[in-house]
């Protein structure tokens, strides 16, 4: 990353001249920054000190009147030994492990779809409706899904009567509306990672691909002894920033089941909103934030490390 | 494929060449078969959002599902003026357009700086600046609500335009720093040399260049922003409620009005998709913060 910053070579090559140079040019650097760096610090990292402090007292919303006494580690003791906090990291964890192959699946498949000659048009098509899934707005998704799975006119148990299933009630039975919130995110991530494979079978070079297709017809072959290289980077990335999603995952839960039926799609950013806002525990909403702050840290630096340091 | 008339050999060949041919075809076939099930998957749940809006609500409520049906505009109307959906997208239309304006002003600066110049700590301010984007939105909204209750900004646009501020500011620095550095330094050095101020040769010889790139940036500081619904949630009431918090609205009652959910929905959405296709060539550049282009 160092080397490909352009001037390090021309200041390398005079140091005398550099070192006064830097000297005059740290200035200006500091004001391009400074304004940036100020309003995120103002906004983004005041605002996990505020949580910070209150994540030590007790700060109950709805019973002001007792105060905001200090509790030490009250709130995140009354945390980790809570077993809804638990259930619904777990159910959030279970969520990644069973859609993200899922998502990757398909996204592989409809990536080599893109990717093999002809039809070219039909390929175009393809990958322009790949966008609609991605732009369309989160809490959007969530009502499409209710619209969908929907019991009594939805189009889900249309498409199942064709296989001669009888009619669900996919929104009120805990695993099917698991299963529904699962299918909507697979609607929508599942083109995000054809995309980004996309992309990594674009970077094969193209005369071992034909080399490769005149030696075999077997396009597994092709996959995994010449494509895959190129696509783990992608993997990667698409493993970590999915991950990060999950916990962030809100607007469609929201929209689509509100964490229902009783909290079986209650996932971690859902069920801290309910404790914080519809429970009003402020000091154990933000003692659970910082829980999951220090999560996203090790995935942002997990990413760091394994997506930018190997593209650099 | 010539036919010579000579007999064993020319035999196999045209039969495997007829093989290799069919062969072809079936996974001709069979590609034709898979793109079409990625397009129509991909397509349907938005056609079916944008068909029941524009379907009486016997149409919309009917089972089996009606595939034709004679259209009406009557729920647009409805959710705009009655509803009151007008006002919430002009709420966020207020709110995503200031919120892309100021990261567009702090943030090209912070990227210029960060693909020009050589400082201790660079590389930790730049991860800093990309781990912002994983943040989960919740972890921010519980103390914003305080700070905003206190300083009385609970329910105005101004609160939303700064707290969209933490990913839209973000992803501006990082599409634009690679902007950046694909802009020769030659030509900055060359404007120094002529006593050009390293202002006049931000603004005036780099901004420019870097137009592309800013653009695209400003389309996704817009698309997240206008996207977001946990912040104006928890953060607006009624006034400044913006389109995604008016879709929610409608789920109070027993019979639900499908035909203005899904208009509104359609509203919310169909702008984003413009967008989206307008940067649809650097979709996984902005999504994987330029990790992956």
């Amino acid at each position: 990353m160092k080397t490909s910053v352009p001037g390090t070579a021309a200041a390398r090559a005079r140091p005398r001249a550099a070192s006064v140079r830097r000297l005059w040019l740290r200035s200006p650097a500091f004001w391009f920054l400074f304004p940036a760096i100020f309003a995120l610090a103002a906004i983004g990292v005041y605002p996990l000190l505020v949580a910070l402090y209150n994540s030590f007292h007790q700060y109950k919303l709805a019973d002001v009147g007792s105060g905001t006494p200090f509790v030490g580690f009250d709130n995140y003791v009354a945390t980790l030994t809570d077993p809804s906090f638990w259930q619904a990291l777990g159910r959030t964890v279970l969520f990644l492990c069973l859609t993200l192959p899922i998502e990757v699946g398909i996204g592989l498949f409809a990536a080599l779809m893109l990717h093999r000659s002809g039809l070219a048009w039909m390929r175009a098509a393809a990958r322009v409706s790949l966008v609609i899934p991605m732009a369309t707005t989160y809490a959007v998704v969530g009502l499409i899904g209710r619209l969908i799975f929907n019991r009594q006119f939805g189009v889900a148990n249309y498409l199942l009567s064709f296989f001669g299933v009888a009619p669900l009630d996919w929104l009120a039975d805990p695993t099917l509306a698991y299963v529904s919130v699962m299918i909507m995110d697979i609607w929508q991530w599942a083109p995000f990672c054809a995309l980004i494979f996309l992309a990594g079978l674009a970077m094969v070079p193209k005369e071992a691909e034909e080399a490769a297709r005149l030696e075999t017809p077997r396009w597994t072959m092709i996959l995994w002894h010449l494509q895959r290289p190129y696509l783990l980077p992608g993997l990667t990335a698409i493993m970590i920033l999915r991950s990060a999603d999950m916990l962030k995952m809100f607007d469609a839960v929201f929209t689509m089941t509100r964490g229902g039926p009783g909290s079986a799609t209650e996932f971690i950013s859902v069920y801290i909103q309910r404790i914080g806002f519809r429970l009003f525990d402020q000091g154990m909403a933000s003692a659970q934030a910082m829980l999951l702050l220090i999560l996203t840290i090790v995935l942002s630096r997990l990413y760091i490390r394994f997506v930018y340091r190997e593209a650099a | 494929m010539n036919t010579t008339p000579t007999t064993l050999s020319s035999g196999n060949t045209t039969l495997r060449a007829r093989r290799a041919r069919i062969a072809r075809q079936r996974a001709g076939i069979g590609h034709f078969f898979g793109l079409l099930i990625v397009f129509l998957s991909s397509v349907f749940p938005f056609y079916w959002m944008v068909t029941t809006s524009l379907k009486h609500q016997a149409d919309a409520l009917a089972y089996p599902p009606r595939w034709i049906f004679t259209p009406t505009l009557d729920h647009y109307v409805d959710a705009l003026f009655q509803h009151d959906v007008a006002g919430s997208l002009i709420n966020s239309l207020i709110i995503a357009s200031s919120t892309t304006v100021l990261a567009i002003l702090l943030g090209t600066p912070a990227a210029y700086a960060l693909a020009r110049y050589e400082f201790r700590g660079k590389e930790d301010l730049w991860f800093w600046f990309i781990s912002n984007r994983m943040v989960s939105p919740v972890v921010l909204a519980v103390p914003f609500f305080l700070i905003a209750t206190k300083l009385d900004l609970v329910d105005t646009h101004i609160v939303l335009i700064l707290l969209y501020l933490t990913f839209s500011l973000p992803i501006v620095v990082w599409i634009c720093t690679d902007q950046f550095r694909n802009i020769p330094v030659e030509l900055d050095e060359a404007a120094r040399l002529d006593g050009a101020s390293p202002w006049r040769v931000f603004w005036r010889i780099n901004l420019p260049l870097a137009m592309p790139g800013i653009v695209v940036s400003a389309i996704f500081a817009f698309i997240f922003s206008w996207n977001d619904l946990l912040y104006a949630l928890v953060l607006t009431r009624s006034d400044a409620i913006t389109s995604p918090v008016a879709a929610t609205s409608y789920m109070s009652g027993y019979e639900l009005p499908w035909g203005e959910i899904m208009a509104t929905g359609t509203l919310i959405v169909l702008p984003m998709v413009v967008f989206a296709l307008l940067v649809s060539g650097r979709l996984v550049q902005g999504l994987t913060m330029g990790a992956v282009k």
